[in-house]
């Protein structure tokens, strides 16, 4: 209760009250959320059953157009899934991993970034090389390379079973770097505060004064890269999934559909590609938006002009 | 009779890529149980290190070459991370300068305080609350248990430095070395919590070493001074004996230098020159260039601390 009565009078909702773009995108996002997560009870077509999908029905326009069918509103795609159901399911599968794959690289980056920090010397030098050798390609090529590695080694059957968790793998592992060298860079800033002495003076172990005392003052950035990062990962599962290397065609996520439907767009069925596009580019806006404001309240001294 | 902490013949170097630096040269002092010293000396002349180098906390480039810091009869500038880390803010616990930089912003007082006697005893959270809350109420902290809920921002700097001293004064350590603990602030405050400091150690029978520049301070609290320049002792002895009649010409000066000491309208004075930087030590007596009485013996000869006279009074100076 006490809990709930100091939110309530933080400045952190206040800035979120005051804040027209923010209110509309985190309700926007909770939206696309909550209909993402409460596909399998909401959608009027389950795109996995293959039972319920006929060929019969495939590239049927959206409802508006000549040929409409009023029971698939955003039309179907090729293989004859209702592309509304489809996106529900897709968009579900693109945030799971998309916030996986953060979640695993701010674990990785976080602690990497702090013993780097902290310790220092070699152990400094040899992560911030790795870190620094990585950054030098291009984080789809890192993603590309590995996704290939795994396909070859579990053989693509086995990958499209587990494409979930391994394109959080992927995503994962492509992308720590930002997050060990952000976090590196506000430790070193932080360990020569006096707080860090006078936790030392008081008899505290290193690893205490590391992880209790210096990480919980270097959160701010990370809440602000996490939620860059999360857009960052829904869009490189989508290059992915357009690439071939993402979620496979029975199980779409919103990469996978517009590179299936891409393949149709010329003869006519501009909507398989059209209508996800504008949900991933809606989404990744959202999460966009709310990070710039996320970085406006956590860091006082940027000042809006 | 054994001294509670007894610091014999320090002598703390840094190692720099240009050589290796002396920044504490043959120090040597002790203090009693509940007795109260005074290191006082300009910026740059050791002081701060000789505290730090007490629990073992010199920064990186700085190491012990050679002496050893007895507390309790044990050399504890040999002693285990371990053992170091159990004396450390139980046994002797510091003081430092800016009471804005040393409480960690993210965490309540309440923690803060908490975490410190969780560290060393083995009590509950509870417990450790509200041993906090006497502390605090020893420190003159009003309505001590709405306070512990609050974040360091929310207290003024007066207020901060009087919680910084109850958490030094958590464990009830043996010794507390305030490093310039009223440097940061304000001038009517500063003899506040100089006063509070005076009356905690007394009462709870702590010894005190205060770091200083201000020879005013040190007067009204300690017993003993230990006057540094340029990384040693150069006259130390009882604080009344050394105010009234300095011997050294560094002392000397400092005592000049304080405001009221020419009556009213005078210049204030001031020891010439500065002092010299650890890497371009003069010969012999590191005062020389800038002391009105030095001879020939003074710029070849570094000169030993010899005792003066009655009261334990030593001073470091061939013209005494």
């Amino acid at each position: 209760m006490n809990k709930w009565k100091k939110f309530k009078e933080s400045y952190f909702l206040y800035s979120f009250l005051r804040d027209p773009v923010a209110i509309f995108s985190f309700a926007v996002f909770a939206a696309l959320i909550i209909i993402s997560f409460s596909a399998p009870v909401t959608a009027p077509h389950d795109p996995y059953d293959t039972k319920t999908i006929s060929i019969m029905d495939s590239e049927i326009p959206p409802l508006w157009q000549d040929g409409g069918d009023s029971e698939f509103v955003l039309g179907t795609d090729a293989q004859g899934r209702d592309l509304l159901s489809t996106m529900m399911y897709g968009m579900r599968v693109s945030i799971i991993i998309g916030i996986g794959a953060v979640c695993l690289q701010a674990f990785l980056g976080v602690i990497i970034g702090l013993l780097s920090g902290y310790i220092g010397g070699r152990i400094d030098s040899f992560f911030m090389r790795l870190a620094d050798i990585q950054l030098s390609f291009s984080t789809l090529m890192v993603a590309i390379f590995i996704s290939a590695i795994f396909q070859t080694v579990f053989g693509s059957g086995v990958y499209g079973e587990y494409a979930v968790p391994i394109l959080v793998l992927i995503i994962g592992l492509a992308e720590w770097p930002q997050y060990a060298r952000t976090v590196r860079a506000s430790v070193l800033g932080e360990k020569e505060k006096e707080y860090v002495e006078a936790a030392r003076v008081i008899g505290l172990r290193q690893n205490w004064i590391m992880f209790r005392h210096i990480l919980p003052n270097t959160l701010s950035p990370v809440f602000v890269i996490s939620t860059i990062q999360v857009a960052n990962a829904v869009m490189s599962e989508a290059a992915l999934s357009f690439l071939g290397l993402g979620m496979p065609v029975t199980k779409p996520s919103l990469g996978s559909l517009i590179n299936a439907g891409f393949e149709y767009i010329f003869s006519g069925s501009w909507w398989i590609t059209i209508f996800p596009g504008i949900l991933l580019i809606v989404l990744v806006l959202v999460v966009n938006l709310l990070g710039d404001w996320l970085r406006d309240v956590l860091n006082p001294k940027l000042y809006k002009g | 009779m054994e001294h509670l902490l007894e610091v014999k013949n320090l002598e703390v170097k840094f190692a720099l890529r240009s050589g290796e630096l002396t920044a504490i040269n043959k120090v040597s002092f002790t203090l009693d149980k509940g007795e109260r010293l005074g290191i006082v000396g300009e910026s740059g002349a050791g002081k701060s290190v000789t505290g730090f180098s007490i629990i073992d906390l010199i920064s990186k480039p700085g190491y012990i070459a050679s002496g050893g810091i007895f507390f309790e009869g044990r050399d504890i500038s040999k002693a285990s991370p371990d053992l170091i880390r159990h004396i450390r803010g139980n046994r002797i616990s510091m003081i430092f300068q800016d009471p804005m930089m040393t409480l960690n912003p993210v965490f309540t007082i309440g923690d803060q305080m908490a975490e410190t006697i969780l560290a060393h005893r083995k009590v509950s959270k509870k417990d450790a609350l509200k041993i906090a809350v006497e502390k605090l109420r020893q420190v003159h902290i009003p309505s001590p248990e709405q306070r512990l809920d609050q974040y360091p921002h929310e207290f003024s700097g007066g207020m901060r430095q009087r919680i910084i001293i109850a958490i030094a004064l958590l464990l009830d350590p043996a010794v507390i070395i305030a490093d310039e603990p009223t440097t940061a602030l304000d001038v009517t405050i500063q003899a506040e919590i100089m006063e509070l400091l005076l009356e905690l150690c007394e009462t709870n029978d702590t010894g005190l070493i205060l770091i200083t520049h201000d020879l005013g301070v040190v007067s009204q609290v300690t017993k003993k001074i230990a006057v540094m320049y340029a990384g040693r002792i150069v006259e130390t002895g009882s604080t009344a004996n050394i105010v009234s009649s300095p011997q050294h010409p560094y002392t000397k000066g400092l005592i000049k230098a304080l405001p009221g000491s020419r009556g009213t309208g005078t210049k204030l004075h001031q020891i010439p020159g500065n002092m010299p930087n650890l890497t371009e030590m003069p010969e012999g007596c590191a005062f020389n260039p800038r002391c009105e009485l030095a001879e020939d013996i003074c710029r070849n000869t570094v000169p030993e601390l010899k005792q003066r006279g009655e009261f334990k009074r030593f001073v470091a100076c061939h013209m005494v």
